[in-house]
């Protein structure tokens, strides 16, 4: 696709919708709503790792004057689960608590104080299990099963696919590398902690305001769970005061204020602590990776083979298709002749892993790039060259059947180590300063929908009032990456309008059409495609009704800056409002809707609904470190990241994503860690640092210099060409970071987070030569990798 | 969101008042000046005082008076000690400890003396009420047991001042009021080297100003080691000041280190091992690596305790030689 360079809109960067009422502190976020007769609501949490519930009590909490109602899981039986294959939650444990911080109980009392004394009330009677605490520890254990319907003991999903032959592809290599890598979890850490407001109205219909990337999905949950018809109750996603995947789940306390709202007949609202945001989680899987690669002495990776351990936590949440994830997109970039992955996800007495912003994808990422700078000095050969020789053609399939329309990467690199300075810096000695070089890919939405239909997945509706005004309605939740912006760019692109006329109304399952969610970078491609398609139609109306007023032939006629004029420019045109009434004596009133599905695509094996995408957005990073030789201690000095955006439809937004990408990724290479403390096994699976001062994230004065440069590939997929912005710029963060590490101390870690402890570890290692065989790189990371038989893998050829 | 505890709250207008309103009410009443460790506390109900004594009316607290040497208000807030002229341009190891405290807002709701008081801090103890619950709780509030070292008899929470070992090395006295009148402690008597009993202060006693004897052509110093550039808490403090004779040689030395054990420790055989002596790079290295032993930190804040422990040797060093380049 061509650039296009008469956009009013499109590429330029205008003030984000909604952004200047949160500047201002105007937004109403779900804890800032207050209703009539309010009730606050409180969940007791399970102090156990793992524990049947023998009984439990609740009324003794009735007996606290303001004290309303009081539930327990039985009142609350019916499971669900986010994915169809992973129906394994309850919003209050029923039968046993499967981690500390499980909800067993709940009261809505007059006030926060009253609910949260009420809970000291409830008497539950637990008998204690053993619990599992780790990967290796639930692989050991088959007789204490967290789950029954796990594959066998604690393995909750298997997979293993091969692409082609992966031993003929090793045998074909000049040098092969076995390697070991572990990523730590991490939580997503979003401002605002979770909150949902619920009211039963008039005709029993119910409610829920909550802070949601996904009311589709709440939605269809609650009406499984209360057992009540879908038309029944509305989900509105109030503004989303950060998300990062963290909301993509239907949550327990969802479910529970509407039940608290059903009983008493009065709203009831429920925020949670920040506490029981790192237990409710859904985060970053800690993944133990074992990967094997060959590669001949061009560069060419002949195969290439993972096998990774995902330690799952209590709840199967997206898990399955985290699982395939970690294996699914390290082909898009670089070509790779033969490939097979094999993982298995692991049930754990720990908060529930899920999709946090890369979902799965940046583990992997992790271990292949900092393994292709192995490589790289192997070969003696410069980082960035090594990458740019293989790169995945346009227009080309990986050996897994992704296909791969546009790949931008490579002008990606060129940038990146362009404005860095890199290959001479590298090359350079260094005294503790040092640079490092991490690319990757990211899809821009899931091809697929969460349940099985052939539906829409996005949908928009346009209504243009006589006055001029176009309202937008779109299920699509802003979670303040700015997609409502993104709709009314859109819009206004095509109508020729002022953006200022452009009313949003969006996530209120009531009033506007399904959009799937906030998630999977799949909003401003897939609600672009649905705006852009819902749009159009009413634009011809308008020139049609205009071309007959003015008697000029549509051809002649467009819509630009709020005025119907002659395309050339010529004679005077007609204001926007006025061509709106004359379209609507001529076609009635004035609506339309667009949808988009995504082309089916991809392989036909099991397993390859996860991968595919429309287009996948390509980055390209730059980090420089500086590194204290004697204390490991480092810091951050500047971060370059080029981006493959395809095509920006609003550029600061998109800058804004790689800023906060780089913020959230560095989090992760450096300090982020999401632990418990050990099993000793009277305290085992109690967070250890569940507050925003103990668990370790970037300040602002850790932040480092972003470079951002946008790379336009314009994709033929993606709304005028574009791809996502919200996850990719993050995946190659952690591994350049470690490729800094190893440039500025000569210290390898091969594993996330990359602390100043383990970095010290190395240099008293490389002092004291004790580095293994002379020679050999001083490296920190795992050494141990479980050994466990995987199942027989699933042969595919590779696309011809 | 945590809730605060009922509690009910007096906003005396003279030290006199807030001393007899805490004799009054007894253990049941809390002191509060910023409040900004206070709060935070009451809502994981770390304290769940029925009264609190607001310090903010007291004006002389609030003073800072350049005499030969300088008295700092216990209730200046830590923004208006780390900006004082003679705090910077005299006592550089104070204004460098402050500043490093926390976060620009935090400094501004936030005392010296607050800072001096703080609480041992641990990472089973700075925990909410569910938290603790869960863990049984320990043996600084509500249980019985030390999670750090289950066989310790005492409570190994960690001094987490920036302040308190500057103030132990500058050798700075304390003015403690009390219903008996008042006293004057020097500051390496103020602290205990436990966790539950940190401050050796009496219950009802008030803080109220810090007295620093002049430090004309003194070499001092403060190095903090934590996770990031805001906001944390020390995991180690170095705390150094150095005189010169006139022979270039040292003639007097401090080395105090803090967040390495409930109270501030004065490392007085490296201090020896430098008195007298020209301060060499080797000199230096040796009496760092005597002051490290001290240290015996355990699993209890953030980072690894291997490292908290090798990185104190390091920070000492670096802290001297900084303060001689300068």
């Amino acid at each position: 696709m061509s650039k296009n360079n008469n956009f009013q809109w499109i590429g330029k960067s205008w003030t984000q919708v909604g952004g200047l009422a949160k500047a201002k502190g105007e937004t109403v976020f779900a804890d800032d709503m207050f209703l009539p007769r309010m009730l606050h609501a409180k969940m007791l949490s399970s102090p156990y790792a793992h524990a049947i519930i023998k009984s439990i009590d609740v009324t003794p909490a009735l007996k606290r004057p303001g004290v309303i109602v009081a539930i327990s899981g039985k009142d609350l039986p019916i499971p669900y689960g986010i994915l169809p294959v992973s129906q394994d939650e309850t919003a209050l444990c029923v039968e046993k608590v499967r981690m500390i911080g499980d909800p067993v109980a709940a009261v809505a009392a007059i006030d926060e104080e009253t609910a949260e004394a009420a809970l000291e009330d409830i008497v539950v009677d637990y008998e204690p299990l053993p619990s599992v605490m780790s990967i290796e520890e639930g692989l050991a254990q088959e007789e204490v099963q967290i789950h029954d319907y796990a594959t066998h003991g604690n393995v909750h999903k298997q997979v293993a696919l091969e692409f082609g032959d992966t031993e003929a592809g090793f045998a074909q290599a000049d040098h092969v590398r076995e390697e070991l890598f572990y990523y730590e979890g991490s939580t997503h850490l979003p401002m605002e902690q979770h909150s949902a407001v619920a009211q039963q109205g008039a005709n029993n219909r119910l409610t829920l305001w909550s802070s949601t990337q996904t009311p589709h999905y709440v939605h269809r949950t609650l009406a499984k769970v209360l057992g009540m018809p879908v038309s029944q109750i509305r989900v509105i996603a109030t503004p989303v005061g950060g998300g990062f995947g963290g909301k993509t789940d239907p949550f327990q306390h969802e479910i529970v204020v509407c039940k608290l709202a059903m009983l008493t007949g009065r709203p009831v609202k429920l925020t949670l602590t920040r506490e029981e945001v790192f237990y409710r989680h859904r985060g970053r899987h800690p993944v133990l990776m074992w990967v094997k690669a060959g590669m001949k002495s061009d560069g060419s990776i002949t195969a290439l083979h993972f096998r990774n351990f995902l330690d799952g936590g209590a709840y199967g949440s997206y898990g399955v298709a985290s699982t395939f994830y970690t294996g699914a997109l390290q082909t898009v970039t670089y070509a790779i002749a033969n490939y097979k992955f094999e993982a298995m996800r692991i049930f754990t007495n720990k908060a529930p892993c899920g999709p946090k912003r890369g979902h799965g994808t940046p583990q992997p990422r992790f271990a292949l790039e900092v393994l292709l700078d192995k490589f790289a000095v192997d070969l003696g050969v410069d980082p960035a060259e090594l990458r740019l020789k293989h790169l995945m053609p346009d227009n080309s399939k990986t050996v897994n059947h992704l296909t791969v329309t546009t790949n931008g990467l490579g002008e990606c690199i060129r940038k990146v180590t362009e404005a860095s300075g890199f290959r001479k810096r590298h090359m350079e000695s260094h005294h503790g300063k040092g640079i490092g070089l991490g690319c990757s890919s990211y899809l821009s939405g899931a091809g697929l929908p969460i349940y099985w239909n052939k539906m829409p997945h996005s949908g928009v509706q346009i209504k243009i009032d006589r006055g001029g005004g176009v309202t937008v309605f779109c299920g699509s939740a802003d979670i303040g990456q700015g997609s409502d912006s993104i709709l009314a760019g859109i819009v206004a692109e095509e109508l020729g309008i002022h953006i200022k006329h452009v009313i949003i109304v969006t996530s209120d399952t009531d009033l506007t059409p399904v959009d799937l969610g906030s998630y999977s970078s799949r909003v401003t491609l897939m609600t672009g495609n649905a705006a852009i398609a819902a749009a159009r139609p009413l634009r011809e109306k308008i020139l049609s009704a205009a071309s007959e007023v003015m008697e000029i032939p549509e051809g002649d006629l467009t819509i630009r800056n709020g005025e119907v004029g002659m395309l050339d420019g010529s004679g005077e045109p007609i204001p926007f409002v006025d061509a709106v009434q004359w379209t609507e004596t001529k076609f009635g009133t004035l609506g339309s809707v667009g949808s988009y599905t995504p082309t089916r695509r991809g392989g036909e094996f099991k397993g390859a609904g996860v991968g595919p995408s429309p287009n996948y957005s390509f980055s390209a990073c730059v980090a420089e470190v500086t590194c204290d030789s004697e204390t490991g201690l480092y810091s951050v000095e500047k971060v370059w990241l080029a981006h493959d955006i395809g095509q920006a439809i609003n550029e600061k937004l998109v800058i804004g994503q790689v800023e906060g990408s780089v913020y959230m990724g560095l989090g992760e290479a450096m300090m982020e860690e999401h632990v418990y403390r050990p099993g000793r096994s009277d305290v085992s699976g109690l967070h250890k640092t569940p507050s925003m001062l103990d668990y370790k994230s970037l300040t602002s004065l850790d932040m480092p210099e972003v470079e951002t440069i946008l790379v336009e590939t314009h994709d033929p997929e993606g709304p005028y060409g574009a791809k996502e912005a919200g996850q990719g710029p993050l995946l190659p963060i952690m591994p350049a970071i470690a490729n800094a590490i190893y440039n500025a101390v000569g210290v390898r870690v091969d594993e996330v987070p990359i602390t100043p402890e383990k970095i010290f570890q190395g240099l008293q290692k490389l002092k004291s030569g004790k580095n293994g065989k002379s020679g050999t790189t001083v490296r920190i990371g795992p050494t141990k990798f479980p050994k466990v038989k995987f199942p027989e893998p699933i042969h595919v050829e590779p696309p011809v | 969101m945590l809730r605060l505890p009922p509690f009910e709250y007096f906003s005396p207008q003279s030290v006199a008042e807030a001393v007899s309103l805490k004799a009054k009410h007894g253990s049941n009443a809390m002191y509060t000046a910023g409040g900004t460790d206070l709060f935070p506390n009451m809502k994981r109900r770390q304290f769940t005082p029925q009264t609190l004594i607001g310090l903010r009316e007291l004006k002389e607290l609030r003073m800072i008076i350049s005499d030969e040497g300088l008295v700092i208000g216990a209730g200046v807030s830590l923004s208006e000690v780390a900006e004082h002229p003679k705090v910077r341009n005299h006592y550089p190891a104070l204004a460098k400890a402050v500043s490093l405290v926390s976060t620009p807002q935090l400094r501004n709701m936030g005392t010296f003396g607050g800072n001096l008081s703080l609480d041992t801090r641990c990472t089973y103890y700075n925990q909410t009420y569910p938290w603790r619950k869960a863990l049984g709780f320990c043996l600084k509030k509500d249980g019985d047991i030390c999670w750090v070292a289950r066989s310790s008899p005492k409570c190994l929470a960690v001094s987490s001042s920036d302040c308190a070992p500057v103030a132990v090395a500058l050798n700075a006295e304390f003015r403690l009021v009390g219903p008996e009148g008042e006293r004057r402690v020097p500051a390496c008597q103020f602290y205990n080297n436990d966790g539950i009993s940190y401050l050796n202060k009496n219950e009802d006693e008030l803080l109220t100003s810090i007295h620093f004897p002049p430090y004309e052509g003194w070499l001092m110093n403060y190095k903090k080691l934590r996770r990031r550039d805001s906001i944390d808490f020390p995991i180690l403090g170095v705390a150094t000041a150095l005189r010169l004779g006139n022979n270039g040689d040292c003639a007097e030395a401090r080395i105090v280190l803090g967040a390495v054990a409930s109270s501030p420790l004065q490392a007085y055989e490296a201090e020896k091992m430098l008195i007298g002596e020209r301060l060499t790079s080797d000199r230096i290295e040796v009496a760092a690596q005597v002051a490290a032993k001290l240290s015996k930190p355990m699993d209890n804040t953030d980072m690894t305790l291997g490292f908290r422990k090798k990185m104190v040797r390091l920070f000492v060093t670096k802290a001297i030689k900084e303060a001689l380049e300068n």
